[in-house]
């Protein structure tokens, strides 16, 4: 079993952990740092329940090694809110009700929340091709593109 | 028609507030507690190797490879369990499935051998090096061949077993159905096929199965939707070999969605138990995707021939389906125990239809056992397409306006409650006010208009209509049951000297929001604010019983039970509040949070001044403390309600369905938050569209799943979604406490009738009279390459 | 589901990449974006002694106009081509193919590199660049060479590289005035493979004749189809409508699909057809835009 050392930061705390070369980055955040915001849904790259951001973009953590993460910048959706404060994509899908089980959540908004960095005003468009490799089953996206337009809103009006 | 106000303040969020939701602020920071986030001390993990055959006899397992994995602790097999006798067990329906098989194997991806080991990564690896010697054996796929005589009989395990015929069915007057025919003007039939689908929720099934050796305790942490009936399935099925109800605790966490696939037991969960058992250490199970496509519960497969008879001007005289259900393996559905076709005799629909008659057949085939609800009451959407579908056919046949059709046969609101031909009460409904508003925001008669400029032009669109009614909230205890055990649900309400409340159910949320809405039904009750009312499910050691969250039964029935635990409640409050305002109980009036003095309001005694003296000032001879519990039987089912418009265009060179506009105007009765409403709706009209144009789960030849991954399975992203709208009119149960009726599955139940009609509209004058879901771009390309239109 | 044990390297150089696929041999693979490889091991289809993972090494990533060519190095991501400004003003038939693989996640660590060198003709890229002309250029023990596309792809899941050889850049020659292209993709769902796809790269002369056509066309056949029937039938002719259907037809005459859950072969060929179509059109009107 060929075992590496990796150094990753994850939520802005530096981890170093020795990992096993095909362990999945989704298992090491859920098992080994005991972050398990991150949700396992396909395990075919389809559902985006696992994304989280690597280095500021939104990957499926089902499909990336542990070791692929070695030196990088991993963000959960543990690391939204700041301060006792929720990320504007927080308070977006708790106003416009953009969850229902909460399962697919997590992925939903580390997407939402890697688009509206390049984007920040999206159109409904925008937000529907964005959040496309994220698949929710309780909530016919409706109230998610509404989340993520109220997040989008309240970023600019704090800016 | 239109909602009622509020009667409480946004602050105490009774019913009609839409407040945000309670369980959230969990969910939004990665803190949901799901089956798979467990990790216990010691805890093993359970992989599981599988069948690469739909139909093959075993003739040798060889585990000694697996063994040899580093990590790998044990391989169980049936071998292992029969010493138990726990290699087979029941179904929810009273027929038995095997928990791994000992010689044979009957569908493909069925469990033969299951690996124990240190971690994830190892039993992986031990599953893998499972070997397995098969001999194949003849494939049994299509059902009707299944019925054909010299089919291979599948239930070889069943003395005396000659053919593949599980049960028959029927419900109605055959003989009046068939006078009715034959005097009708006009005859319309199609056969209708709705195809086996998934209901995927995004977090498969799993366990963690916990027993403790020192006290005999075995924890189950499930993916479940109905923990109490799990619990006692258990204590059944595994009594004889010493686990005791007392000893079971069934805990259901965040549930990622159930939609109906995580109602039965899989053979997973009763494996990681006997493994705990056996080993005393935790044993986690989690199904992957693939797992849970190809060998959890299936829905629908119903073959049906569906026929109408009518007169010449329309008016609807008499409907008769013959259907053949594919159960697969096993009846494993999760159907009430006296209706093996659940609730599919409300094929009436929404019309005033005098003779009715359904039969149907349950077949066995080698693909996997099941046939529970993809959310959906018991087999309603399968009733709800039949009769949908064949309107239109009949509005076709006339040369009829399909709305004009419905309108004319609507049962009139002044005859509910309204005796249907096949035996149900419909509790109450106004179906032509429904329709008339999905038409009007529609714009039905501009769209038909801009449909005739449209053709000329060679373009193809369409409107499709679906008025369906829903009939939920099981039920009534004289008709329905599991297992025997009747289909009530409860509360347990317990107020606290300083005024909040606890309140636990027998259901199970798993996404529908009960720890909001539940807290509203109490706040509305008595006035305690929602945000004061803690709300708990799913622990069978601290819940009260009840049969579990599926078949929108939930409002229904536990909801109910919160309305009247939280009256029983106040009963107790007025004594208290008479003692101590001294006055008479009669002197009392009653507003949301208090008691006051008739005639003089300013005598009055908060339910928080009450509850604290409840425990510190209760009259002489009064128990202390102030608690309720209901065991709620509904004395009927709630019949929802709705009718949905759909405009379609069609891609002549590839033969792409667009979903352009979909107006659903639903009425759920009295509605608890709406904002939850618009979830319900907006996701099941999105499982809706998703078998009406996506979804199939298909078989070849030989029994191999064709879509058993997310790969083939196509559930739907938002960019397929389409935006949908919504409305409501509100026509309250006449039952039901406070005049619920249950909404999550509606539009589910609505949509796919009004999707396939849509696309027949948009092709009718081609000459199609019908299409089978789902609509792929295939089918629609054939039809308009054969008509000389394609591209 | 979890892959079997395999081996890791993270070499920071080409040089040091390139000599540990010479060393290990067969068993090694190339890991770039992962996206296709890492879901076949999962799903334990194929298997892998070592993975060389090229994340680290440098210069691979660029996306630049430099000598007469769109230089794309082996392991740019998709989602930046599907950003960049010189591909989204000037090359919108890559913009339009990286817009449509998988999903925006996927395009996340996917690399145009690995979708070319993975062989599959369901990939999207293969027939863009047969459309566009492109030559990929191959670094190995034995130095680097270019491998003009229509070479490259020898069979399915097979390609012209060696297996000591790495995808270290694709160059696509700068199209002259006039020119025009698209691609357009039939797929169930967000996230699918091609039912059919089609890429066409037109330039027009100065009375709108047809100076080059390239037409490729996804999934339809073991390996990626260029249309070189549909493309000679173009040369010279003005795109009117009778021409734009009779280089479709001749397109689809090109292809030789499977029957799948996607479509039959007679679906699947008509969807080639009606797509080059759409494909020709859209490019024409981009190339008189141009």
């Amino acid at each position: 079993m060929a075992m590496h050392r990796i150094r990753v930061k994850v939520n802005g705390a530096a981890h170093e952990s020795e990992v096993e070369s095909r362990l999945l980055l989704v298992h090491y955040l859920r098992e080994m740092l005991r972050l398990t915001g991150t949700h396992i849904g396909c395990d075919t790259t389809h559902c985006g329940a696992c994304t989280v951001l690597l280095d500021g973009r939104p990957v499926k953590s089902c499909t990336v090694l542990a070791v692929q993460a070695d030196g990088r910048d991993v963000m959960t959706v543990e690391g939204l809110e700041k301060d006792g404060k929720l990320d504007p994509i927080q308070e977006g899908f708790f106003q416009e009700h953009g969850l229902q089980c909460g399962y697919c959540t997590p992925g939903m908004m580390m997407t939402s929340h890697a688009l509206l960095q390049r984007n920040p005003n999206p159109s409904e468009g925008e937000i529907r091709q964005a959040i496309s490799g994220n698949l929710c089953r309780c909530t016919g996206y409706v109230n998610i593109v509404k989340s993520v337009q109220h997040a989008a809103a309240a970023a600019r009006s704090r800016s | 028609m239109s909602a009622p106000t509020p009667k409480t303040t946004p602050e105490v969020g009774g019913m009609g507030h839409s407040i945000k939701r309670k369980e959230d602020p969990r969910f939004l920071r990665g803190r949901g507690n799901y089956v798979d986030d467990i990790q216990l001390p010691g805890m093993l993990h359970m992989d599981i190797a599988r069948s690469p055959y739909a139909h093959a006899k075993i003739k040798k397992i060889d585990t000694e490879k697996a063994m040899k994995v580093p990590g790998v602790l044990a391989v169980i097999t049936g071998a292992t369990l029969e010493q138990y006798k726990l290699h087979w067990m029941p179904t929810l329906m009273s027929d038995t499935q095997m928990v791994l098989p000992t010689d044979r194997v009957m569908y493909q991806a069925q469990e033969v051998a299951a690996v124990i080991a240190t971690d994830r990564y190892a039993a992986a690896d031990g599953a893998a090096a499972v070997e397995v010697e098969y001999e194949p054996l003849p494939v049994v796929v299509d059902p009707f061949k299944a019925l054909e005589p010299g089919a291979p009989v599948l239930r070889t395990d069943k003395p005396g077993k000659k053919d593949n015929r599980i049960w028959h069915w029927e419900a109605g007057d055959r003989a009046a159905t068939e006078k009715a025919f034959r005097e009708a003007d006009v005859v319309v039939k199609e056969q209708i096929y709705i195809p086996r689908i998934h209901v995927a929720s995004i977090e498969t099934c799993g366990c963690v199965a916990d027993f403790d050796r020192v006290t005999g305790k075995l924890t189950v942490f499930m993916t479940t939707q109905a923990p109490h009936a799990i619990r006692t399935v258990f204590a059944l099925v595994a009594g004889h070999v010493g686990l005791s109800e007392e000893k079971i605790r069934i805990v259901s966490p965040d549930i990622g969605g159930g939609f109906g696939g995580k109602v039965p037991v899989y053979p997973g969960y009763v494996i990681a138990v006997a493994a705990s058992v056996v080993i005393g250490k935790p044993v986690k199970w989690v199904e992957d995707r693939m797992e849970n496509l190809q060998a959890d519960s299936f829905a629908r497969d119903y073959h049906m021939t569906a026929e109408l008879a009518a007169k010449k001007d329309g008016t609807m005289t008499a409907v008769r389906i013959k259907t053949l259900a594919d159960h697969g393996y096993a009846d494993a559905a999760a159907n009430p125990s006296k209706f093996p076709a659940g609730l599919f005799s409300i094929c009436t629909g929404s019309y005033d239809l005098k003779n009715a008659f359904c039969e149907v057949d349950g077949v066995y085939t080698n693909k996997p056992p099941g046939g529970v609800a993809y959310r959906c009451s018991f087999r309603v959407t399968e009733a709800v397409h039949a009769i949908e579908r064949i309107t239109d056919r009949l509005a076709q046949e006339l040369k009829m306006d399909p709305a004009a059709l419905r309108m004319k046969n609507f049962i009139p609101k002044e005859k509910f409650p309204y005796h249907s031909a096949l035996g149900w009460e419909y509790d109450s409904g106004d179906y032509p006010a429904a329709l008339k508003k999905a038409m009007d925001l529609i714009g039905y008669d501009a769209l038909r208009k801009e449909q005739v400029e449209k053709r000329a032009k060679g373009e193809l669109m369409g409107i499709g209509i679906s008025s369906f009614t829903e009939i939920v909230g099981a039920g009534p205890s004289k008709h329905f049951d599991i297992l025997g055990i009747k289909m009530f649900d409860s509360c347990e309400l317990r107020v606290h000297p300083t005024g909040k409340a606890i309140a636990r159910f027998g259901t199970k949320s798993q996404g529908q929001g009960h720890e909001t809405t539940y807290a509203q039904i109490i706040a509305e009750e008595l006035g305690i604010p929602a945000a004061h009312v803690q709300v708990e499910e799913g622990d069978t050691d601290t819940a009260p019983y009840g049969l579990g969250t599926y078949a929108s039964r939930s409002t229904p029935t536990a909801g109910a039970a919160g309305a009247i635990a939280a009256r029983k409640v106040r009963d107790k409050a007025k004594k208290i509040a008479a003692h101590l305002l001294e006055v008479s109980e009669d002197d009392l009036v009653w507003e949301p949070g208090k008691f006051s003095v008739k005639g003089a309001p300013q005598k009055a005694k908060t339910i928080q001044e009450i509850a604290l003296a409840a425990y510190t000032n209760h009259p002489q001879g009064m128990e202390a403390g102030l608690e309720a519990v209901d065991y709620y039987d509904p004395p009927n089912l709630t019949f929802p309600f709705g009718s949905y418009i759909c405009v379609v265009d069609i891609d002549r060179g590839t033969g792409e369905v667009k979903i352009r506009r979909f107006v659903a105007v639903d009425d759920c009765g009295n509605i608890i938050n709406p904002m939850i409403v618009d979830g319900q709706i907006h996701g099941g009209l999105t499982m809706g569209m998703a078998p009406a144009l996506l979804e199939e789960i298909s078989y070849d030849e030989q029994g191999n799943n064709q879509a058993g991954s997310f790969m083939d399975y196509l559930v739907p992203t938002a960019m397929e979604t389409p935006s949908w709208e919504t409305a409501k009119t509100t026509t309250p149960s006449p039952h039901h406490p406070f005049g619920a009726k249950g909404v999550g599955e509606s539009a589910t139940v609505g949509a796919p009738p009004a999707i396939v009609n849509a696309v027949v509209d948009a092709l009718a004058h081609l000459g199609v009279k019908h299409l089978d879901i789902p609509i792929t771009p295939e089918k629609v390309w054939r039809i308009l390459k054969e008509k000389g239109v394609a591209e | 589901m979890i892959p079997a044990s395999f081996d890791y390297h993270q070499p920071k150089t080409l040089s040091e990449a390139i000599g540990l696929l010479s060393r290990l041999g067969e068993g090694a693979k190339v890991l770039s974006g992962g996206q296709s490889l890492l879901p076949l091991l999962k799903l334990r289809l194929g298997s892998a002694g070592h993975l060389v993972d090229i994340g680290r090494v440098p210069g691979l990533e660029d996306i630049r106009e430099e000598g007469g060519f769109l230089k794309i190095g082996g392991r740019a991501r998709e989602s930046d081509l599907e950003h960049s400004d010189v591909v989204r003003k000037k090359y919108p038939i890559l913009a339009d193919t990286a817009a449509v693989i998988a999903d925006p996640l996927v395009r996340n660590m996917a690399t145009v590199g690995g979708n070319l060198a993975h062989g599959d003709p369901a990939n999207d890229h293969p027939a863009t660049m047969l459309a566009l002309g492109a030559t990929v250029v191959a670094t190995g023990s034995k130095g680097e060479r270019t491998i003009p596309i229509d070479q490259f792809f020898t069979g399915l899941f097979e390609t012209a590289l060696a297996h000591d050889e790495i995808l270290t850049e694709i160059r696509i020659p700068v199209p002259p005035p006039k020119s025009g292209g698209a691609y357009v993709k039939l797929e169930r769902k967000v996230g699918d493979f091609a039912t059919a796809g089609a890429a066409a790269q037109l330039t027009l002369g100065a009375g709108g004749e047809v100076v080059r056509a390239g037409i490729g066309l996804t999934n339809a056949g073991m390996t990626p189809v260029r249309a070189a029937a549909a493309e000679k039938f173009l040369q010279g002719k003005k795109l009117d409508e009778a021409t734009v259907r009779q280089a479709a037809r001749l397109a689809a005459d090109a292809a030789d699909p499977s029957p799948d859950r996607r479509g039959s072969v007679e679906y699947k060929r008509e969807m080639a057809r009606v797509l080059t179509a759409r494909a020709l059109k859209r490019a024409a009107s981009r190339a008189q835009g141009a």
